[in-house]
């Protein structure tokens, strides 16, 4: 679905992603961790073609992203930047529609088919009854769910998420992430998304890869990446591992600097 | 599609400001043209409805006919076509910049505009024709420039742009200064055009700027859709597979050529381009179907009421429109900074 082949980026001398190697599969939901500056945002910025790398190529669909039409990669791959706060003078169906623009034809006009995919996304998203809302007049949780549906409404393959669960309360994170897996579950799209919280990132995810300095430290399934040693190696604290019903769980003891 | 939803939608999902939208629409182009018969009416010698339009029809050559058809008819489409024209370009250049302070005169297109003007006028006065078309390379120029310099690592900050306008505005200054300095001769005929006016305007310019100000306002109708997905941000612009940089680069060379259409005919007029989108936006929110065509009834609107008190309001003598404008706005915008809260009309 994925793929990157030796991607490097230097912004400056003290930062580099080096190498970077994924591969994602179709259907997947793969959460990318790692500490602050770890360069987790930057590698979703370079994958979608916010941010040129200087070395290495992205492939969505075994087609080079850079080579695509830029119109072309927003049909297949939708993201969402970290908190998209604009308080723009919008309403929710208003934001909505923007997610069909790569696929307007030129007169511009919304054809019954995009109305359909609007309906939807409202609806998937649980937006319906707030449509004609206007973006200042919500909570930070249903702007969230709102820029969510503008993102699906583009009918994406593959959706990037940069921390979307950032500044929400509890219970909005998790109605993000339970959406975010309904997304992948019922409608197959494959989700990469930047979480800063691992625990939901081990239970929402297929598979969790690492980033420290800008390097791959793991890639694996949840089982494999959890585990004491990763906490030390990559965090730097003392973490206990705990599982329940299949998922797998941290919590934190102390700092643990070598 | 695998899911469908009942679609009874549309009536309930309008945006709140939808009524107050479509009435201010509604309402502007017809007050422009109540306003610009009320501004055939009133002067030294006023006349009466029946008059004026009298005054219109009729081919007979009486006075009032002459003042009517020859004065003041001239005047009142001059001032709707700049009024337009710096109510689009400034609510243009705020969008582009995302920056509530971005006019025309402030981040200094004007001025640069104004430099080519009175280089043509007082270097090359046999060039006169071309007037329109060196104000509107003065003003793409200048607003390259102040964009370019405001370009830091991946975007011009609202900041950076206001600052670099200022200083390239006291550069032009400078320039204007020197060569009124050096052809202070020929300087008798820049004066009124300086402080901004509209007074003397007759038939000839309104030949000379019509052609360019149908066409860019038929070109603005295509900045809308621009405008409105950089509004959502560059990154977010980019995703949606929008080319920013492309679009960026056209919609400020539009309201060059919008700045320099209403500098080659009415100098130096600041403030519509700050103003009338400002005031609209605090009326019918930020969504630039709606805003982009209001600003320009509402420029219109304004300018050819300022005109009007201008040239009676101290009957006999004339003010420049330019100056009652800055009369207006100067005051407006301090007010502006003063409040400096509720930029949606929807907070």
């Amino acid at each position: 679905m994925l793929q990157t082949s030796q991607l490097s980026f230097e912004r400056s001398t003290a930062f580099k992603l080096n190498n970077i190697d994924i591969n994602i599969q179709p259907g997947e939901i793969v959460s990318l961790i790692g500490p602050n500056g770890s360069g987790k945002s930057t590698l979703l910025r370079v994958i979608s073609r916010l941010i040129t790398p200087d070395e290495g190529s992205v492939l969505l669909d075994g087609e080079e992203i850079m080579r695509m039409k830029t119109e072309d990669v927003a049909k297949k791959l939708a993201m969402l930047p970290q908190m998209n706060d604009h308080q723009l003078d919008l309403t929710v169906r208003e934001l909505v529609e923007f997610g069909r623009y790569p696929h307007k034809k030129r007169s511009g006009r919304l054809s019954a088919e995009d109305e359909e995919i609007i309906d939807w996304a409202l609806e998937v998203t649980g937006l319906t009854h707030m449509a004609g809302r206007v973006l200042p007049a919500m909570s930070g949780g249903e702007r969230q769910r709102a820029w969510i549906a503008m993102a699906i409404a583009q009918r994406p393959k593959v959706l990037l998420l940069d921390e979307p669960t950032t500044y929400l309360d509890i219970s909005h994170q998790l109605e993000v992430m339970e959406l975010v897996h309904e997304l992948n579950e019922k409608f197959g799209m494959t989700v990469i998304m930047v979480l800063h919280d691992i625990n939901q990132a081990a239970q929402y995810s297929d598979r969790l890869i690492v980033l420290k300095r800008g390097q791959i430290h793991y890639d694996g399934i949840p089982q494999c990446v959890m585990c004491k040693e990763m906490f030390e190696s990559i965090f730097e604290i003392d973490a206990d591992i705990y599982r329940q019903n299949g998922k797998f769980f941290f919590t934190p003891n102390r700092l643990k600097k070598a | 599609m695998n899911t469908t939803v009942p679609s009874e939608k549309q009536q309930t999902v309008k945006h709140p400001l939808q009524k107050k939208r479509r009435r201010v629409l509604i309402a502007l182009p017809i007050l422009m043209i109540v306003m610009g018969l009320g501004s055939l009416m009133i002067g030294q010698v006023s006349f009466s409805v029946s008059e004026v339009l009298s005054g219109i029809m009729n081919n007979e050559d009486t006075l009032q006919r002459r003042i009517i058809w020859e004065l003041r008819f001239p005047r009142v489409i001059i001032g709707m076509i700049v009024g337009m024209c710096l109510g689009i370009a400034g609510a243009i250049l705020q969008g582009v910049m995302k920056n509530p302070l971005a006019d025309p005169g402030i981040i200094g297109v004007t001025s640069g505009a104004g430099v080519m003007a009175i280089i043509v006028m007082v270097i090359f006065p046999a060039m006169l024709a071309l007037l329109p078309i060196a104000a509107f390379f003065g003003a793409f120029f200048t607003a390259l420039i102040v964009y370019a310099l405001s370009w830091k690592k991946g975007g011009a900050s609202p900041m950076r742009i206001v600052l670099v306008g200022v200083a390239i505005n006291a550069l032009m200054g400078a320039v204007t200064n020197a060569l009124m300095i050096i052809y202070s001769d020929r300087v008798q005929s820049v004066l009124p055009w300086l402080s901004g006016g509209i007074a003397g305007v007759g038939w000839a310019q309104v030949k000379m700027v019509v052609g360019y100000a149908v066409v860019a306002l038929v070109l603005s109708l295509f900045a809308i859709k621009h405008i409105r997905v950089l509004t959502l941000g560059d990154e977010m612009a980019k995703l949606l597979g929008h080319r920013v940089e492309r679009s960026r680069f056209y919609l400020i060379l539009l309201s060059a050529l919008l700045a320099g259409i209403a500098v080659s005919v009415a100098g130096l007029v600041g403030f519509v381009g700050l103003v009338v989108p400002h005031i609209l936006r605090l009326m019918i929110g930020g969504d630039y179907r709606y805003l982009l065509p209001a600003s320009a009834f509402g420029g219109g609107l304004l300018v050819v009421f300022a005109d009007t008190i201008a040239r009676s309001l101290f009957n006999p003598t004339e003010l420049p429109v330019g100056i009652l404008l800055a009369f207006i706005g100067g005051p407006y915008f301090l007010y502006l900074i003063y409040r400096k809260s509720g930029s949606f009309a929807t907070n």
